[in-house]
């Protein structure tokens, strides 16, 4: 299950994100809309965001150091960064980005 | 869940030595312990070995949940230990995974859970098939993240669905304040909760074990000092002093002929335990040997705890008393395992000496001395040593125990705590008379034989202990020159006796030849009598001869003058 913006490659993209996630819960449909509408209003054409639903590839989890979920992966830029919840604060997960200084 | 039944709680052995035993047979299998402890006190080290040895000797696979060290740390951690996990790894016996919680890296906005930790522990689990699981140390997640009501939350659903699925977990925690563990895990851990302790005095660092809550199984609730070597964790149980050892007929030889005559006839119980108590000088290790080479030559492994005296120096010193332990210790029969007690704490030394035990499987152990293992602190040692003696009674191996005594201390009030537990208890003594110093020995108790109750001296010699025939003189054991000189002078009694009765023999045959003599001479005497009443006798007869032949010859001439020899008569 990835989703990617239809208007570009991955590979070209400044922001290359991941979305971990487990199964279709209330928090996954959550937390995939809110990155959405974010990335749109801060990252317009910048970006690239594959989400991975780990009960489908568990394997990957541990790779990737993932705990707790959801979690979305700053993979580029690095250095990476990790964002953990449904992604319904918009502030924090800006200063998560690097796309805002801490308040 | 429901907690399991109290009676035939299934248990998952640990392998770990020692702590099987006081945990009545491992760990509660298929439910969760907690292993809280300070930094540093072993938790991750007891944790990884129940693991490696569930995988490698109960067949039962495993999963380490590595929290603060990498799986490299940890390989390198444990291979000092002896262990090789990347091979149990490369077997499919052992998953490792660290978890990595860098609170630096983590941003939090919103709603979420440990889904991502359930995943990869479920993940691990079915590439092992793993039966035993480990977290260690869980607390972490608390400084990475910092939403202590998910995490709460969340850890209280990882126990139960640790338990959902009948896995064997240890949890370890690190000490907080006032309560085991920093975030209160034993509010969710029930089943069993171990507690790791260092403790350091006199310089000497002591690791303890305490199994704080067993729930539905009898547990020791004592502290049991344990020890981390080359080959992991390893207890020392306070074993039941319940007095139900084996007990075996078969006497053994002290090495020392005499010896085995004064205790009874053929020496010592197996399985029995001998004290030998005396002071310096008296010859306690030389003795002690004498039960070491009588073992192996029997036969059967010896461990010398040596805790005075180096290898080198024991042997050197035996073969001045004509014993050779070279072969002994080539051939393996003998072990000598020499340490000084102040090196190491009084517990780790007692569990190095279980260790030593365990894989040695000795028939005799000897301890020389005991009284070494430290002197400022009689009580605990004897509460050790009455811990060990029991272990070896319970092994059915037999315990040889010198004990340095004050030389004019009261031997019988020293080592009051262990002499219930001594069966057969020799005294060793200096007796100093005239100037100088012998050793005497005495059986003060053997329990179930008819021992000697004589106080018997004996020598150290070049080819080896030898005891002397008993001596007395009135009510004293004579020793060393005094018994010479009572030998001598009673030897000396004996020419005199002698010379007395050849004198006596001398004069009654001089006597009797002065009365043979007078017998002689009396009958001389007699037959000069005899030859005089003849003489005298003959010598009448001619008078009588001559006064009849005078009467007649008168007759004849009175006739002739008959008147004339009246008057004359009237005359006179």
């Amino acid at each position: 299950m990835a989703e990617r913006p239809a208007n570009g490659k991955r590979s070209a993209r400044e922001y290359e994100l991941r979305l971990y996630v487990a199964g279709q819960s209330s928090r996954t449909i959550a937390a995939i809309s809110n990155l959405k509408r974010l990335c749109e209003e801060h990252l317009a054409g910048r970006y690239s965001v594959e989400v991975i639903d780990l009960l489908e590839k568990p394997q990957l989890a541990k790779g990737e150091q993932i705990l707790a979920l959801p979690t979305l992966v700053r993979k580029l830029p690095s250095p990476i960064r990790r964002i953990i919840g449904d992604l319904s604060n918009t502030d924090r997960v800006l200063v998560g980005l690097d796309l805002k200084r801490p308040a | 869940m429901k907690s399991a039944p109290a009676k035939g709680l299934a248990k998952a052995p640990t392998g770990i030595a020692g702590l099987d035993e006081i945990t009545g047979g491992g760990l509660p299998k298929g439910r969760p312990t907690l292993v809280c402890g300070t930094a540093g006190s072993g938790k991750t080290i007891l944790a990884l070995e129940f693991l490696i040895r569930g995988a490698s000797q109960y067949g039962e696979p495993g999963v380490f949940m590595a929290f603060e060290e990498t799986a490299e740390d940890l390989d390198a951690n444990v291979r000092s230990l002896g262990f090789d996990l990347q091979q149990l790894v490369a077997k499919r016996q052992l998953s490792i995974d660290h978890i990595s919680v860098q609170r630096s890296e983590i941003e939090e906005t919103g709603e979420y859970n440990l889904d991502g930790l359930f995943i990869r522990l479920a993940q691990a689990i079915e590439e092992v098939k793993a039966k035993r699981v480990v977290l260690d140390t869980i607390e972490t997640l608390f400084s990475g993240l910092s939403n202590v009501a998910i995490l709460r939350a969340e850890l209280r659903r990882l126990f139960g669905w640790l338990k959902e699925r009948r896995l064997t977990a240890v949890i370890t925690g690190e000490r907080g304040d006032g309560q085991l563990t920093r975030q209160g895990l034993e509010e969710y851990v029930s089943d069993c909760v171990i507690l790791l302790d260092q403790r350091v005095s006199d310089q000497i660092a002591t690791r303890r074990m305490r199994i704080v809550k067993y729930r539905g199984s009898s547990h020791g609730t004592n502290e049991y000092p344990f020890l981390i070597d080359e080959e992991g964790i390893s207890v020392l149980p306070i074993t039941s002093l319940a007095l139900d050892y084996p007990v075996s007929n078969q006497l053994l030889s002290t090495g020392i002929p005499a010896l085995d005559a004064a205790l009874g006839g053929k020496g010592v119980y197996r399985g029995s335990s001998v004290l030998l108590s005396g002071p310096a000088g008296t010859g306690k290790t030389s003795i002690a040997l004498q039960f070491a080479r009588a073992a192996c030559q029997r036969g059967e492994r010896c461990l010398l705890i040596a805790l005075e005296e180096s290898e080198a120096q024991i042997v050197r010193n035996a073969r001045s008393i004509g014993l050779d332990l070279e072969p002994f210790l080539r051939s393996g029969l003998l072990h000598v395992q020499a340490a000084r007690p102040t090196s190491q704490g009084l517990e780790m030394h007692l569990v190095s000496i279980h260790k030593a035990v365990r894989q040695l499987r000795p028939k005799l152990v000897i301890m020389d001395p005991v009284s070494n293992l430290a002197p400022d602190r009689m009580r605990e040692t004897n509460a050790m040593l009455v811990r060990l003696f029991d272990f070896l009674k319970m092994e059915g191996i037999t315990g040889v125990y010198t004990n340095l005594t004050e030389p004019d201390g009261s031997l019988e009030q020293t080592q009051v705590g262990v002499s219930s537990l001594i069966d057969t208890w020799i005294l060793l003594r200096q007796v100093e008379v005239n100037g100088e110093r012998n050793r005497t020995l005495f059986v003060l108790k053997s329990r179930g034989m008819n021992h000697s109750n004589q106080v018997r001296e004996y020598r150290l010699t070049d080819e080896g202990i030898v005891l002397l025939e008993p001596y007395l003189a009135g009510n004293d054991v004579l020793t060393g020159s005094a018994r010479l000189a009572q030998e001598a002078r009673d030897r000396e009694g004996e020419v005199t006796r002698l010379e007395e009765l050849s004198r006596q023999q001398g004069v009654a045959a001089a006597r009797r030849k002065a009365l043979e003599a007078q017998i002689e001479a009396l009958k001389a005497e007699m037959a000069g009598l005899t030859s005089e009443e003849a003489r005298i006798a003959s010598a009448e007869h001619r008078r009588q001869k001559r006064l009849v032949e005078d009467e007649q010859a008168m007759a004849q001439s009175r006739r002739a003058a008959k008147n004339g020899a009246r008057r004359g008569e009237n005359d006179g």
